[in-house]
């Protein structure tokens, strides 16, 4: 299988991530030869042979229904590039 | 000052609990080294002002008796370990302004042992690479050159800089991560030990995720010992990470001289790759008669889908790093574009503008393999060869107890040199990755120089949970070697 | 579906089909409804989940996504799940996987949505819908699966600007995907009203609407009875049975309209306007969706006993189908049955009234005869009201005991309204108990038969005249006379035979 530049572009679009018109090409062609050479899978015959779910042999961990963490909201603003009143600020969302 | 950054941790932990030297004149010598060493560019971020305040408290601790396992010694943490108040970058651009309000769970073990932080040290970004060429802080460049050259050649990758550190005496271990063999690369071609646990012992919380299955925390050090004593501290049963196993940490130094007689040592034949530049062939071999004339008892094993790896490993990896990295988004941290004139401009520029080539390159491919139509084709079947993988070691651990295969196809290459071709670069990892994949432990020890005055290491591949056995052998190969060279300085200033 | 007889063209029941200019239409809908587990801490992290916090302050560094954070689950909400499902009698799989769901959005920290996809934690069930007219509606379930809630965005603070809120991130849902099952908006509401008592009495989720703690996602599409299922659209985010109601019956008459002029339904996501009551589509989600789902590699398979299933099925509650039964078997008429069992308050209060001993069938008639038409009246909830169910028990044991008439138990409610007090001492201070004395009873017959002389003559050519005596007796001892005794005694006096 290989993609094509629209594929490429859908799929950079689906991953947020912004393709100048001129990478798209020679992207094309990077991934092209990433799927190229992942093709050789296709020789191995993996009927009924089940997906690996977690290479550790354990059960899932639970925690218990109790509230452990206190007000965080300063230390989340550390870093927050648009923080204003301890919201997060994006351009406008229309729903 | 310069003999105290050629202690090994061992002796330097000795050393300072026996109060011949101070903690903070320990680390007052590293950071010495450390700020004298810039051209390598090993460190993202020092912190002398953080290390020798911790030297101090570790120094009133000796004097107060109350001394820790690690305490006073000086180490060098991976930049993708998320460190409270200093400034984690994950070699990338996008979170070049990170300062973290919390501390990863394995270097607050460390510090909870006693160590002292030095700094953050260069990777490839995100983790991504085998060279650390990714990084957005530039290459790190590997204290070791060949006889008569001078060109620069890389630490290995992801973890250059952790390797090129304790290489380069700046550090006297360092924390590192290996998801394809980010830990056991750079420790190969910079004569260190490096170990990548069973999947699970150490915990992942706080370091920053690239492939979550596949991600493991692990040191790079001198020597096997110090090794073993690094991952003892770093190890731990952490509530907060759900695929962090409940088994109890074994003292790993305990057993270290117990030598390898009567142990089945594989040799998997399909790592006889190749390509694989023939004096690492030959120092394979040679490590197989030491460990047999110490008492090992050497058997030839099938992994037969050994070839699969890579090309498996380059679908999960992506598809995992893909989502992973879905939360750099420029909204709650990190790199944000200017000007963004709607959500899904900031996003798409955000984004482009903070991740580097490889780091976008496999986004977009794991995103290709996850979306609809393709998913059962690409990922369904790497998980599934991924059983088979596992199946391989399983079968072959009934013959034996663990392997020994090369670490890395070739010696350190030259900065540049296999950076343009993406496949290229990822044929590096051709006997580390199988290891990720199954979850098994791995330990590379350096098993001698080429004609050219540079490291090779080995592999040596264990049982689930049974890094103990690996340290062992690991011991019995280093005193085989008597490997005593160490890269010459070159670089201080 | 099974309904009871009823008018069917092509297997569709008449009475639910929309008249359009080509003929007759039939709305098929499926609810997907989000029930907040009532949790005190979220789904994967140990943050509050406590409603009305200021912005971001409910927040772990789990739920925002901080890198290298990871998530482990709260055994709880595993255990309210699984409480769901046995309530939806629904099967229970020991093992399921957690998926992540890939997207980006202002108020999904890590850009993807930790949710159950191809394993979910509760399979098939089904819900008994009870519809006007005594009809019972099978609505299938087509599973339950746990998933983390979203972030807030408020969009109307600024212009250019929307903030963004974490505090709901990462609070645990259940998601209860029903059926295409339902053939009406009125069937749909009863759907989650049932649902809504199912998850209350169980006590997993508040069902809270106004708060968000219950929302639905509600799937429409219309088509000519008996032709195969059309192509649906999905109405976002509903959280009013009101607004339910009218956005399905726009949204079919929208589609049918569609249709009818020769167009084609696009299959969209929708928000209702409330203002507009109009349905349009979602502009966040115009984008193709491709959610690149994959099991979540920091979480292992959620795997427990069905031992665990059993005992947590040991503790079920009874639960409104149980319960209707119970009380019909009591006596009681389905519908009063229905109407005691609807909401958990009130069955509770029935229960209430039942542990002090009170006559059933006499109790259900005294609270929806009396005092829930006082309550609907005055606007108020159950809770709200100012009569007790101990209260109301003493009540309906008194009449049942002969102390008070039912007009005196009437009396005794209005004073309990307005002033507050105890039933007995009420009765007792103001004097409402009922006389039975039967010789007191006989003055007053005799009394009235006296001062009347032409009406005992008229009376006794016509005998349903008597009840003026009975009446007048009634006046003249102030309601409290018993009125069968009065009624015996007129009629001896007057010479009118017992009747039957």
């Amino acid at each position: 299988m290989s993609v094509d530049k629209e594929t490429v572009r859908r799929i950079a679009r689906l991953a947020r991530l912004k393709l100048e018109e001129e990478r798209v090409e020679p992207m094309m062609e990077e991934l092209n030869g990433i799927l190229a050479w992942v093709e050789q899978l296709k020789e191995v015959d993996v009927e009924g042979i089940p997906p690996m779910t977690s290479v550790v042999e354990q059960r899932l961990k639970m925690r218990d229904d109790v509230v452990t963490e206190t007000d965080h909201a300063d230390a989340l603003m550390v870093n927050a590039p648009g923080g204003e009143d301890h919201f997060f600020v994006v351009p406008k969302v229309v729903e | 000052m310069s003999d105290l950054t050629d202690f090994t941790l061992a002796e330097a932990r000795d050393a300072v609990a026996g109060k011949k030297i101070s903690a903070k004149e320990l680390t007052q010598g590293f950071v010495t080294a450390m700020e004298g060493a810039r051209a390598l560019n090993i460190f993202v971020t020092e912190t002398p002002d953080i290390a020798l305040k911790m030297a101090e408290a570790s120094d009133a601790r000796i004097a107060a008796g109350t001394a820790r396992p690690l305490e006073g010694l000086p180490l060098g943490i991976k930049d993708l370990y998320c460190t409270k108040g200093v400034r984690t970058t994950a070699g990338s651009k996008i979170l070049e302004n990170y300062v973290p309000q919390y501390e990863s769970t394995v270097s607050q073990n460390l510090w909870d042992n006693g160590a002292v932080m030095l700094g953050k040290l260069n990777l490839d970004e995100f983790a991504m690479g085998s060279s650390n060429e990714t990084s957005a802080y530039g290459p790190c460049i590997s204290p070791w050159r060949a006889k008569d050259s001078k060109t620069a050649l890389v630490p290995g990758g992801s973890s250059g800089g952790s390797s090129a550190a304790v290489a380069a005496r700046l550090c006297l271990g360092a924390t590192a991560t290996d998801t394809g063999g980010s830990i056991r690369t750079p420790a190969a071609v910079t004569g260190t030990v490096g170990i990548k646990p069973t999947y699970g012992r150490c915990s992942r919380w706080g370091i920053v995720a690239f492939a979550s299955s596949l991600d493991q925390a692990g040191p790079i050090a001198k020597t096997v010992r110090d090794t073993a004593i690094l991952l003892k501290a770093m190890a731990s049963i952490d509530d907060k990470d759900s695929t962090s196993v409940d088994l109890p940490v074994p003292d790993y130094e305990a057993g270290i001289e117990g030598g390898v007689k009567g142990l089945r040592i594989g040799i998997p034949k399909e790592y006889r790759v190749e390509g694989t530049d023939p004096e690492i062939a030959a120092v394979w071999e040679k490590g197989a008669e030491w460990l047999k004339a110490q008492g090992a008892e050497i058997v030839e094993v099938s992994l037969p889908h050994t070839k699969y790896a890579l090309p498996t490993y380059y679908i999960v990896a992506p598809a995992e790093c893909s989502s992973n990295l879905a939360r750099y988004d420029g909204v709650r941290f990190g790199h944000r574009a200017a000007d963004p004139k709607d959500l899904i401009d900031l996003y798409e520029r955000s984004r482009a503008e903070g991740f580097g080539a490889e780091v976008r390159r496999r986004i977009l491919i794991g995103t290709y393999v996850l979306s609809a139509g393709y998913y059962d084709a690409y990922y369904l079947r790497a998980q599934k060869l991924r059983t088979l993988i596992k199946r391989d070691f399983e079968e072959a651990y009934k013959k034996c107890d663990m392997l020994l295969t090369p670490a890395t196809p070739s010696p350190a290459f030259a900065i540049g040199e296999k950076i343009a071709d993406p496949v290229t670069m990822y044929l590096y990892d051709v006997f580390t990755v199988t290891v990720n994949l199954a979850g098994l432990p791995a330990l590379v020890v350096p098993a001698g120089l080429n004609t050219a005055g540079l490291p090779l290491g080995l592999q040596l591949i264990g049982k689930a949970f049974d890094e103990a056995t690996l340290f062992r052998a690991g011991r019995a190969l280093e005193i085989a070697a008597d490997l005593k060279a160490k890269p010459q300085n070159w670089w201080s200033q | 579906m099974a309904i009871q007889s009823e008018e069917r063209i092509n297997g569709a029941r008449k009475s639910k089909l929309i008249q359009g200019s080509t003929g007759a239409w039939e709305v098929v809908i499926g609810l997907e409804v989000h029930c907040q587990v009532l949790s005190k801490a979220k789904l994967f992290s140990g943050a509050s989940t406590e409603f009305g916090a200021d912005p971001n302050s409910q927040v772990s560094f789990v739920d925002a996504a901080m890198p290298g954070m990871l998530p482990v689950i709260n055994k709880f909400c595993v255990e309210q799940a699984v409480r769901t499902g046995l309530g939806l009698k629904a099967e229970i799989n020991l093992t399921s996987v957690f998926d992540r769901k890939n997207y980006f959005y202002a108020d999904l920290p890590a850009g993807y949505q930790i949710s159950q996809f191809k394993n979910p934690i509760v399979g098939e069930g089904e819900v008994l819908v009870d519809l006007p007219g005594g009809e019972v509606a099978r609505v299938g379930i087509e599973r339950l699966h746990l998933e983390q809630d979203a972030g807030k965005s408020i969009h109307d603070q600024s212009p250019d600007s929307s903030f963004v809120d974490l505090n709901r991130a990462g609070i645990a849902l259940m998601e209860i995907v029903s059926r295409p099952d339902m053939r009406s908006s009125e069937e749909a509401a009863a759907y989650l009203k049932k649902l809504r008592a199912i998850v209350r009495y169980l006590g997993t989720c508040d069902g809270n609407m106004e708060e968000g703690s219950m929302r639905a996602d509600v799937n429409v599409s219309v088509r000519k009875p008996g032709d195969p299922l059309n192509t649906r659209c999905e109405i976002k985010n509903m959280n009013s049975m009101r607004f339910i109601v009218q956005a399905i019956e726009y949204e079919a008459r929208r589609q049918i309209d569609v249709l009818e002029s020769g167009g084609r339904i696009k299959q969209e996501t929708l928000l209702f306007d409330t203002k507009l009551g109009e349905t349009r589509p979602m502009r966040s989600k115009e984008e193709a969706h491709d959610y690149r789902y994959f099991p979540d590699p920091d979480l292992l398979p959620l795997s427990f006993e069905q031992a665990w299933v059993d005992e947590i099925a040991a503790s079920l509650p009874e639960l409104p189908d149980a319960k209707k039964d119970r009380f019909t078997a009591m006596g009681l008429s389905t519908y009063d049955a229905l109407v005691l069992v609807a909401e958990k308050e009130t069955a509770d209060y029935f229960e209430v009234m039942l542990a002090e001993g009170v006559d059933a069938k006499a109790a259900a008639n005294w609270l929806n005869n009396e005092y829930f038409g006082r309550l609907n009246k005055a606007g108020l909830a159950l809770s709200e009201g100012p009569v007790s169910a101990h209260a109301n028990s003493e009540i309906v044991k008194m009449v049942g005991e002969n102390i008070i008439s039912s007009k005196g138990a009437k009396d005794v409610l209005d004073i309990l309204w307005a002033e507050g007090g105890a039933p007995r001492s009420i009765v007792e201070s103001r004097g409402l108990k009922q006389v039975t004395d039967t010789s007191a009873i006989e003055k007053a017959v005799d009394a009235v038969i006296a001062a009347n002389p032409d009406k005992v003559e008229a009376a006794k050519a016509k005998p349903t005249l008597a009840g003026w005596f009975v009446g007048q007796v009634m006046k003249a001892t102030g309601g409290k006379a018993n009125p069968a005794t009065v009624n015996a005694l007129v009629k001896a006096r007057l010479g009118i035979a017992e009747e039957g």
